[in-house]
């Protein structure tokens, strides 16, 4: 099965933290455990703006949302993209 | 000497890398090619029970996070993954340490037939189901062919020389030997040259499906790669990466590091004749190897043995016969030419590195590897081929073959180290 079908075929889940923290671990190569709202996504967690991008696609796949580009700037620590997730994840 | 009145640089090669469908690392890949082990099955790595060639000689059981992070991994094609665990290996096995020297002090040329195959593939898919917005940011690294190159200078410390060179099936042949040029002419003390390749996909199998290029024994996979024999039918396609340290010899004899043997010169001409078919007298592949022996300083007499390119094809084997026979006149009935694509099938822009790499090892370890599945020769390949089994030879001077669609051809000579 492609990885496109496997993308299509995933329901939304449910908005969870631990989920977040595993999947930008996954992403940027770093322990879930590092990945708090406090932390900068550059700073801390060495991301560049190629990983950045690649979090952002990873997140709008896993929660079905889609971020707005003038919103990706913002983006700066995990807190901003936990935010904007519990706030248009759930609303839908 | 020179016309500047210096002596001319030697080239050392102090360190090999292979990953390869026989086997990962010197000593597992030579004990296979001299039992005549053919690594060719089943193509595992994607569904090809609608194509009419459903075999390939694929790597089994790589392990990326051996040789780097698992981020890396993620973003670079398999066919670099492959590429820096050979890298490594040849580092380690040459002792040279690039990140204690000048950063411009060694180089890397690494080439690649088709680049980052299967990524453009996936891409290109979800472009069409789904839009831009779902294309990686990595994808144009993660396909151009001379990222393999630029993965190993960031990962191994390697700031001198860095590109790929690329001439298909001859590429691995043409980086071994410019990357010899790069230090003869002074622009580095060492480099990391060779080939990597994996392009075992849907598209490009059903392309080479397309042009009748390869084997469809597909019920008996290891008697499916058969250079010079009357029942080949085609090529098979294979993967891998084979990477050599070459050094400037008298940096190596001051570390006292192995010589494995010495890259003498590299012969390099163009068949102008046709796309994807070679010259049927094959008199571009003759003028390549008469090169290559001029700028070494040999004769055909001086010899030992060829490695021939030995694809398995109708034409091929048949053009290269003649251009062996043409380059090294009553030579070339003298001395043994064996293809180890009968058994590691073809690497396409790796395979110059790890024919250059059986050449090497046939000079060190006095053993010729065999050329398998060679039961009832094509009366027009007249050759000693090594049929099926291994043969103890001194062997001091050998000579590589390797040709590529666009009618490039290679041919390395190596030979012991004085």
């Amino acid at each position: 099965m492609s990885q496109t079908q496997l993308d299509r075929g995933q329901d939304r889940a449910p908005l969870d933290f631990a989920q977040l923290q595993q999947l930008a671990g996954e992403i940027l190569g770093v322990d879930p455990e590092r990945v708090q709202p406090e932390v900068s996504l550059a700073r801390d967690l060495a991301a560049d703006s190629l990983d950045v991008v690649e979090l952002i696609m990873a997140v709008e796949d896993r929660w079905q949302v889609t971020l707005p580009e003038d919103e990706l700037d913002k983006m700066k620590r995990v807190g901003q993209l936990w935010d904007y997730l519990q706030l248009h994840a759930e609303a839908g | 000497m020179t016309d500047s009145g210096q002596p001319p640089v030697r080239v050392a090669i102090t360190g090999m890398g292979l990953v390869t469908p026989v086997g990962t690392g010197i000593d597992e890949v030579w004990r296979n090619l001299c039992a005549g082990r053919p690594g060719i099955g089943p193509i595992t790595q994607f569904d090809a029970s609608s194509y009419p060639t459903r075999i390939a000689a694929e790597v089994a059981d790589f392990d990326p996070e051996l040789y780097m992070e698992r981020k890396t991994a993620r973003h670079v094609a398999r066919y670099c993954r492959l590429g820096l665990a050979a890298a490594r290996m040849a580092l380690e096995d040459s002792g040279l340490r690039p990140e204690a020297m000048e950063e411009d002090a060694v180089g890397v040329v690494v080439s690649s037939g088709a680049g980052g195959m299967e990524e453009i593939e996936r891409a290109h898919q979800l472009l069409m189901e789904r839009g831009i917005n779902r294309i990686s940011p990595f994808m144009v690294p993660m396909m151009i062919t001379d990222i393999a190159a630029g993965l190993i200078a960031i990962e191994l410390h390697c700031g001198g020389p860095n590109y790929a060179v690329v001439s298909a099936c001859a590429s691995g042949g043409h980086a071994l030997g410019d990357a010899a040029e790069v230090i003869r002419r002074g622009d580095a003390v060492a480099m990391l040259a060779g080939g990597a390749e994996s392009a075992i996909t849907p598209l490009l199998m059903g392309a080479f499906c397309q042009l009748g290029a390869m084997s469809r024994r597909n019920d008996d996979p290891g008697a499916s790669s058969r250079p010079f024999d009357q029942g080949r039918d085609g090529f098979v396609m294979g993967e891998g990466a084979v990477i050599m340290v070459l050094e400037e010899m008298e940096h190596a004899r001051a570390r006292g590091a192995r010589v494995w043997a010495e890259l003498l010169s590299c012969g390099s001409t163009s068949d102008m004749y046709h796309f994807t078919a070679p010259d049927p007298a094959g008199r571009g592949a003759a003028r390549a190897m008469r090169a290559a022996l001029r700028k070494a300083g040999l004769e055909p007499a001086d010899v030992d043995y060829v490695n021939a390119h030995g694809t398995s094809t109708q034409l091929g084997d048949v053009a290269e016969t003649l251009a062996i026979k043409e380059a090294l006149g009553e030579r070339a009935r003298e001395i043994p030419v064996s293809s180890t694509k009968s058994m590691t099938g073809h690497l396409l822009g790796a395979a110059g590195a790890l024919e250059a790499a059986a050449c090497v090892l046939a000079i060190a370890e006095g053993t010729v590897p065999p050329t398998v599945n060679l039961d009832s020769p094509d009366p027009r390949c007249d050759l000693d081929y090594v049929p099926n089994r291994a043969r103890p030879a001194r062997v001091d001077v050998a000579l590589s073959n390797s040709f590529g669609f666009g009618g490039h051809n290679a041919c390395l000579a190596l030979g012991r180290a004085a």
